[in-house]
């Protein structure tokens, strides 16, 4: 053998392992390049949700910190009830601008009376420090206790956006120098409050719990009333979209035989779920407002929409999920007696459940992220009042969605709204942070593999 | 089985929104979405104030409001249509329609249009015939029209400052838009001489020729340096964030919230401001309208309420919130308020 090798003909030399022919380096100079590529691609995506999250959370961690001011408040009761009987509508007819009076009014003379220095700030600036949105819970404490009347409580309200910006840094001296809205007087005076405890910085629990305000009191507004919409839409969605999607899958993967019309039928599924999710929003207008007449801006028919929009995706969801089930079940099942129906649902159905779970719940987040179609059915809209509990018709009540209060925040002229655009998002990720936990849970845990 | 449960309890959910759905306590608006920040601000004190609930105020275009308003009559339709411009006759075809006949039309107020630059940058005291050379597709130049070839301000007027030119105009979806066409750029034209050229070079009889040069007037160069903005005024100032060297337009409004990013252009030596336009020495204003449809007036509750409160003094009036917020009170107002009061339908349009 080895002399063969030894004595042989003179071949052509090959190199040895360890030397590299040019051919091997090449092809190892592409490798490793193709991994940098690899890698640059990464880092890149990674770089820019680094860049996204970074922006928005340096802007939206403000929005969950709230000034507030606290001082005492006479309630005058020749003020606010001018007839003395207590009457309810007579004490509807003081207004929120008589409030606003009696409270201004109340914190001049505090600062007077507390020695605090107000130099270079008139009375009217001093007023600008109390929020436009506390007269009117004033006035709801008084018309619900009239009892209150006459005597001194100690009123703890909202400061305005720009002294609140202070604190945060986004309003400074020199900002303030050309910011018609603040002067660097009443910058000073904000420090002395601090220092005296009048002012003070904690976390709002209201901007989760609040309704929208308007552009004159970017602190007050809060995100009640979108959270409560959209939990309501979701809750609408998953009702609505796991029978009809289940159904819908369990017949096509199990029951409906395989001709030209389920194979349209199949080709127009995935056509449905790669559609504009707008076009829906202009369904949704056509169909359910216009035709059916459910009310607009309800979240009844924003989860119409919606469900419309996820139904696709959650379709192929499913039948992905029943597929990957092995037939040997199913041949067992029909193998011992089993109708085709309790085949599906004691045997196939339940295997298949992590699978449409997880699909269901990332169908959802997807749609808890939606604006579009929202946009076109009354969603975007300035909604103060709370819609009523969810057996109480609140689902056809007027509501507002997360992804839509940003949208809306984000095109207001106050720069105290770009902070509490920033804030929804922050609330709107976390939402879906949890319910991508929860799908990728229910898969660990539940999902077989065979 | 808890599918068939499920199944039972949507449809249910659906039988029970059809029954429900002629029911409303609520007054809905929508429209302009310059008006809306007016409106949410009365919404929003209307609901403080009043036992009825806070009306649902929408944004989304003049003309987009207005012909949701003329979609009919009935719970299932706006009550109220928020509008920055006019209505047209187009409109009120379409209102008779569909049956909407009586149509009540608030002016509130008027609002300002401003030119405003970065808050470091340079002063600009303009004139409608500067705006015009900046942006016009074609300009006078000594006596003849010609292509505008103008890279800076200083090049058509030596009080400018030598700067890039660069122009961000509202898009045509935008009521302000408008105003910018009509009050600028054609009487920046006319003031330029650039309108008299256009009107001997036009053909046709008298009308024909003024038709034509009209619409020469308001053709924007297309060289990248007058800028069509379609989003809100926000995006007007991310772009001027991004280049200094913008003149953008914006409203009085959002100028006045933004001082400390903004500085405001002089038109034709007048500083904007609520008193200037008050006046009507600043040039470029408008008034702002609302749109009630009167078969509501007793149907939807809170309505009228809401009506006579928007156009109350407490607050349209000069020392209220709107006003506060960049609101230009009507000095008619006390006329509104009558009208309001006694429902009165407008009147053709002349």
């Amino acid at each position: 053998m080895t002399d063969a090798t030894h004595n042989g003909a003179p071949r052509k030399r090959h190199g040895s392992l360890m030397q590299q022919d040019a051919l091997t380096r090449r092809r190892n100079a592409a490798e490793s390049r193709f991994k940098l590529y690899g890698i640059a691609a990464i880092s890149f995506s990674l770089l820019t949700l680094a860049f996204m999250l970074v922006t928005i959370f340096s802007d939206g961690v403000s929005a969950f910190r709230q000034a507030s001011i606290t001082f005492p408040v006479t309630l005058d009761a020749a003020k606010l009830d001018p007839k003395g009987q207590t009457n309810r509508d007579d004490m509807m007819k003081v207004t929120t601008i008589g409030y606003t009076s009696l409270l201004n009014k109340a914190l001049v003379d505090y600062l007077d009376q507390q020695g605090i220095s107000t130099e270079g700030v008139s009375d009217k600036q001093i007023a600008e420090f109390i929020s436009r949105d506390t007269p009117a819970q004033l006035r709801n404490q008084v018309i619900a206790d009239p009892t209150m009347l006459g005597q001194t409580i100690s009123f703890s309200g909202f400061s305005t956006g720009r002294i609140d910006g202070y604190f945060k840094g986004r309003v400074t001296r020199e900002t303030a120098q050309v910011d018609t809205n603040i002067s660097v007087a009443q910058l000073d005076l904000a420090d002395r409050l601090r220092e005296a405890g009048i002012l003070s910085v904690a976390f709002n629990w209201r901007f989760l719990t609040n309704p929208d305000a308007s552009d004159q009191r970017p602190e007050a507004a809060g995100l009640g009333i979108a959270i409560i919409g959209s939990a309501y839409m979701m809750l609408l969605v998953a009702v609505f979209v796991l029978p009809i999607g289940v159904a819908a899958s369990i017949y096509l993967e199990e029951f409906a035989p395989k001709n030209f019309l389920t194979d349209i039928i199949e080709v127009n599924i995935s056509i449905l779920a790669a559609v504009p999710s707008i076009v829906y929003g202009i369904l949704g207008l056509a169909i359910f407002i216009n035709f059916a007449k459910v009310p607009q801006s309800s979240p009844l028919v924003g989860a119409l929409v919606l469900t419309l929009m996820t139904l696709p995706t959650i379709i192929i969801a499913t039948r992905a999920a029943l597929r990957a089930v092995p037939p040997s079940v199913r041949d067992a099942a029909l193998g011992i007696g089993a109708s085709k129906m309790q085949m599906v649902f004691h045997h196939v159905l339940p295997l298949a459940a992590p699978g449409v779970l997880t699909g269901t719940i990332l169908g959802l987040a997807s749609a808890l992220g939606e604006t579009a179609p929202l946009l076109l059915i009354g969603m975007v809209a300035f909604v103060a009042n709370y819609p009523a509990g969810p057996f109480d018709g609140g689902m056809l009540d007027p509501a507002s969605a997360l992804p839509v209060q940003v949208y809306s925040w984000a095109s207001r002229s106050d720069p105290a709204f770009i902070e509490r655009s920033n804030g929804a998002i922050i609330v709107l990720l976390a939402f879906l942070m949890v319910m991508n936990i929860i799908a990728i849970v229910l898969r660990r845990r539940f999902e077989r593999r065979w | 089985m808890s599918f068939a449960k499920l199944t039972v309890s949507a449809l249910a959910l659906a039988a029970v929104s059809a029954t429900a759905a002629a029911a409303r306590d609520q007054v809905q608006v929508t429209g302009s979405s310059t008006v809306l920040p007016y409106s949410t601000i009365v919404a929003e004190a209307f609901g403080e104030n009043f036992d009825f609930p806070a009306p649902v105020v929408e944004g989304g275009g003049s003309g987009a409001g207005r012909a949701k308003m003329c979609e009919g009559v009935g719970p299932n339709t706006v009550d109220i249509a928020n509008s920055s411009s006019r209505i047209t006759q187009k409109d009120l075809d379409a209102c008779a329609a569909n049956g909407v006949s009586d149509v009540m039309e608030v002016r509130f107020g008027y609002d300002g249009i401003v030119f405003a630059s970065a808050v470091d940058g340079p002063e600009f005291a303009l004139t409608p015939a500067d705006i015009y050379n900046a942006s016009a597709a074609q300009v006078n130049t000594g006596g003849t029209i010609a292509a505008n070839t103008y890279s800076q301000w200083a090049q058509f007027n030596d009080a400018l400052p030598a700067q890039d030119i660069l122009l961000l105009v509202p898009g045509t979806k935008h009521g302000t838009r408008e105003v910018f066409d009509v009050k600028v750029l054609e009487a920046g034209c006319k003031e330029s001489g650039a309108y008299d050229l256009f009107l001997a070079a036009a053909e046709g009889d008298d009308a024909a020729k003024k038709k034509a040069a009209v619409s020469a007037c308001m053709k924007l160069r297309t060289d990248g340096r007058s800028i069509d903005i379609d989003g809100d005024y926000t995006e007007t100032l991310a772009r001027l964030d991004a280049d200094k060297q913008a003149v953008g337009v914006f409203g009085l409004s959002f100028y006045q919230n933004n001082t400390d990013k903004l500085r405001v252009g002089t038109m034709s030596g007048v500083v904007p401001s609520t008193e200037s336009i008050a006046e009507g020495s600043y040039p470029v204003s408008r008034p702002l309208y609302f749109y009630v449809k009167l078969a509501h007036l007793d149907v939807i509750p809170g309505l009228q309420e809401y009506v006579e409160f928007f156009v109350s003094d407490d607050m349209a009036g000069p020392d209220g919130p709107l006003a506060q917020y960049g609101l230009v009170s009507d000095p008619e107002l006390a006329k509104t308020q009558e009208m309001v009061a006694n429902r009165t339908p407008m009147g053709p349009l002349n």
